[in-house]
């Protein structure tokens, strides 16, 4: 097949690359230019496009042997994640950037232009495996449990997983490393990157203040008591419990969390962590590898990339998701993904739109 | 893929044999032409002919000629060594005179002196074919002429090929007793450059670009033309360049401007009849594709004889470049990239092209090495190519 391989610069998808030019495809590196001012976000060492990233890549790209190129999405991101980010942070939702990424741009944007242009599918660096089983192409978890991303492709529907290769999956991180640098690849021992590549120094709440500038109000707690101020309730997240500030201490001295994030009254709610539990997550927005299952179906829900796994009962419904799970999950944010699995295979997943207590 | 068309040359193209054998017998032979001993007296030779032999290809005087590392070092040493000069002897000499087409190693280096150093910057417009007119070159100067510094335009664009009326803008300039730059990158080899008769005070020019070897260019620079140097040390070529000189590049150059000039009448015909070969094919393809700037058949006075610039509505440069690489033709969009990011040209906006038609643009450059299979081989290439970067583009650009 003719595939195109995603080349962030990064030593995952080296090593995708180059076991797909092994099992015989004709391959081209392509690296993705997401950023849209070259001179500001690209400075940056650790997001995911600077300019040493394409270089590096390029460098692997003639290690391998392979035809590269950078194609510049970088408007189609702004529009499709970035803004989207902003967006949802307005609105009081903790969204998932890389997801977005993955379903917008990477197995969207990207796989069209290479099909357009005569690819037959595009290959990442990503930890999870597809399988052909009983559902079609599935895609399942990565045996690497502590690298899996399918939590962030389950986004993909069944067209695009045909279209799709994750030649990782079936290897720990550790031994990927060890092949990146007994291919001689000078990206080896280059760091994971890690938290939102457009947001270089890692400090979200800043990046959102910028864009939308200081909105100050107040934090209350559970019986509208004021208990402190803040700079902009789009910066906090539901069962966060650092950096709020509080100014009025309470009573028991029990730790306090964000529980309810309302943009409309810029308001922020805190109260202590029993509040936290969950039982019923809601989600719209559902996407599925494969058909839309009919009727109640018994799963395993993540909630938050690299989360824990609640098993529990899901029902679809007009692109609607409604899962029980059977034991609470704490700190559960609207705008985050949930993923549903059945064993290690992705059934699909929605956009957590509310949260409840049976 | 293998390569089947190398229609490149605008970008590099490739040295003649006779360079590389005069180049490879240099290297075995060493010396430092600063040194006084016998291999040292030797190398200062080699540099001494070879200077003596460009100049004769340029049309200027052999102490004209200062050895550089290539056309880049050469528009810096023009454009900041006679800002920093005549703005030193004078605070009110501050403005520079430049084209609005010209390539990135004018244009950075007078932006930095704008944004750095305080330099004021007028802008000589091009029209549709590319070209500038003499007269806004004069109205600019006269409307303070003590002000400026320098004028710099260049002899025939990197992108489209318009050959720039050098010679009228420098009787304009000197009317003032302003300085003329010319970066001549683009036409050695391929139109008559004759130093002396165009009246230019400072002329840039690259080996690699016709037929000698990457890493080695000339600034030519008049007697009295007075420059800072951009690099301090053992004050060699009249203390403007310092740096033990490459006698290997310098002689291989001489070469290459000894073969250019004497084959340049046979090889501009022969050039001149490919690319309208290739830009009439292309426009006969049914495609909407357009030629940028003037074309004429058989002419060789208004564009370089050896550059096509197409542009193809509805496509990505570089979804073009790819699908025609992936074919063995090897070309280019003609515009600079940003970490491989292609930027719209600045050159086709400035001849009034909007931003989306400039997209498309595909540079097709000959040399000669070039044949008429070359040009057969990218004809039939181009319409699969076209079609797939269409839908590419629409494919990308439609959201899910």
């Amino acid at each position: 097949m003719r595939v195109v391989a995603a080349m962030s610069g990064g030593v995952d998808s080296a090593v995708a690359a180059s076991r797909m030019v092994e099992a015989g495809h004709e391959v081209v590196g392509v690296h993705l230019a997401l950023s849209q001012s070259a001179a500001t976000l690209r400075e940056s060492a650790r997001g995911c496009c600077t300019i040493e990233d394409a270089g590096d890549a390029r460098r692997v790209a003639d290690k391998v042997g392979i035809p590269f190129y950078v194609w510049d999405m970088a408007q189609r991101f702004k529009e499709d994640v970035v803004e989207d980010f902003v967006a949802e942070y307005t609105a009081g939702r903790t969204p998932n950037p890389c997801l977005r990424c993955n379903e917008r741009i990477k197995f969207a944007a990207l796989l069209d232009k290479a099909l357009a242009l005569g690819f037959d599918a595009v290959a990442t660096g990503h930890y999870a495996q597809i399988v052909d089983g009983p559902h079609g192409r599935e895609l399942h978890r990565a045996v690497d449990m502590a690298k899996d991303q399918s939590y962030v492709l389950g986004v993909l529907d069944a067209d695009q997983l045909a279209r799709s290769f994750f030649p990782l999956g079936d290897t720990t991180k550790p031994r990927i490393r060890e092949e990146a640098a007994a291919r001689g690849f000078s990206v080896a021992k280059k760091p994971d990157s890690h938290d939102i590549c457009f947001i270089a120094d890692g400090d979200t709440k800043g990046w959102l203040t910028q864009r939308l500038g200081e909105q100050p109000g107040e934090i209350v707690d559970t019986d509208g008591d004021v208990v402190g101020e803040h700079q902009g309730a789009f910066a906090y997240t539901v069962g966060q419990r650092r950096g709020l500030g509080l100014k009025v201490p309470r009573e028991d001295g029990a730790k306090r969390y964000v529980v309810d994030v309302q943009p409309r009254t810029n308001t922020v709610v805190v109260g202590t962590e029993d509040l936290l539990g969950i039982d019923v997550v809601v989600g719209d927005h559902a996407r599925w590898c494969g058909a839309e299952p009919t009727g109640e179906l018994q799963v395993g829900a993540q909630l938050r990339a690299h989360g824990e796994e609640f098993a529990g009962r899901a029902v679809a419904e007009d692109g609607r998701v409604t899962v029980r799970l059977d034991r609470r999950a704490r700190g559960v944010a609207p705008g985050q993904s949930v993923v549903l699995y059945d064993g290690t295979r992705v059934v699909g997943s929605a956009t957590i739109t509310s949260t409840g207590r049976s | 893929m293998k390569s089947l068309a190398y229609l490149d040359h605008a970008a590099t193209t490739p040295a003649r044999p006779e360079v590389i054998a005069a180049i490879t017998e240099e290297l075995a032979t060493g010396g430092n032409a600063s040194s006084l001993h016998t291999v040292g007296r030797a190398a200062r030779k080699v540099v001494e002919e070879s200077r003596e032999a460009v100049a004769h290809a340029l049309g200027c005087g052999p102490s004209e000629v200062v050895f550089t590392s290539g056309g880049t070092e050469s528009d810096n040493l023009a454009v900041k060594g006679t800002w920093w000069q005549r703005r030193g002897g004078d605070p009110k000499r501050n403005r520079l005179l430049i084209g609005a087409t010209e390539h990135h190693a004018v244009l950075d280096a007078v932006e930095h002196l704008v944004h750095h150093e305080g330099a004021i910057v007028d802008w000589i417009d091009v029209d549709r074919s590319g070209r500038s007119d003499p007269s806004q070159v004069r109205e600019l100067i006269e409307r303070d002429p003590d002000s400026v510094a320098l004028v710099s335009l260049m002899w025939a664009n990197n992108e489209v090929g318009a050959i720039q009326p050098v010679a009228d803008v420098a009787s304009v300039a000197h009317e003032h007793g302003i300085p003329m730059h010319t970066d001549a990158v683009q036409a050695i080899g391929q139109v008559p450059v004759d130093f002396t008769a165009s009246g230019a005070d400072l002329l840039t020019a690259s080996a690699h670009k016709f037929g000698g070897p990457q890493g080695v260019g000339v600034l030519v620079a008049r007697r009295d033309a007075s420059l800072v140097p951009l690099t301090h040390g053992g004050g060699q070529e009249r203390q403007l360049r310092s740096g033990t000189l490459n006698t290997p590049g310098i002689r291989g150059m001489a070469v290459a401007a000894t073969l250019a000039m004497q084959e340049l009448p046979q090889e501009q015909e022969k050039l001149a009849a490919l690319r309208d070969k290739l830009i009439r094919g292309a426009l006969d393809l049914g495609l909407d594709i357009e030629v940028t700037g003037a074309h004429e058949v058989g002419d060789v006075t208004a564009r370089l004889a050896g550059n096509a610039h197409l542009r193809v509505p509805g496509c990505d440069g570089d979804s073009l470049l790819y699908l025609l690489d992936a074919a063995g033709i090897e070309c280019s969009t003609g515009s600079a990239c940003q970490a491989g990011v292609p930027q719209p040209s600045h050159v086709l906006l400035a001849m009034g092209i909007s931003e989306d038609d400039a997209r498309g643009a595909l540079r097709l450059t000959l040399g000669h090495t070039s044949t008429d299979a070359d040009v057969a081989a990218f004809l039939a290439a181009l319409p699969a190519a076209v079609d797939r970067a269409r839908r590419a583009r629409s494919a990308s650009r439609g959201g899910r």
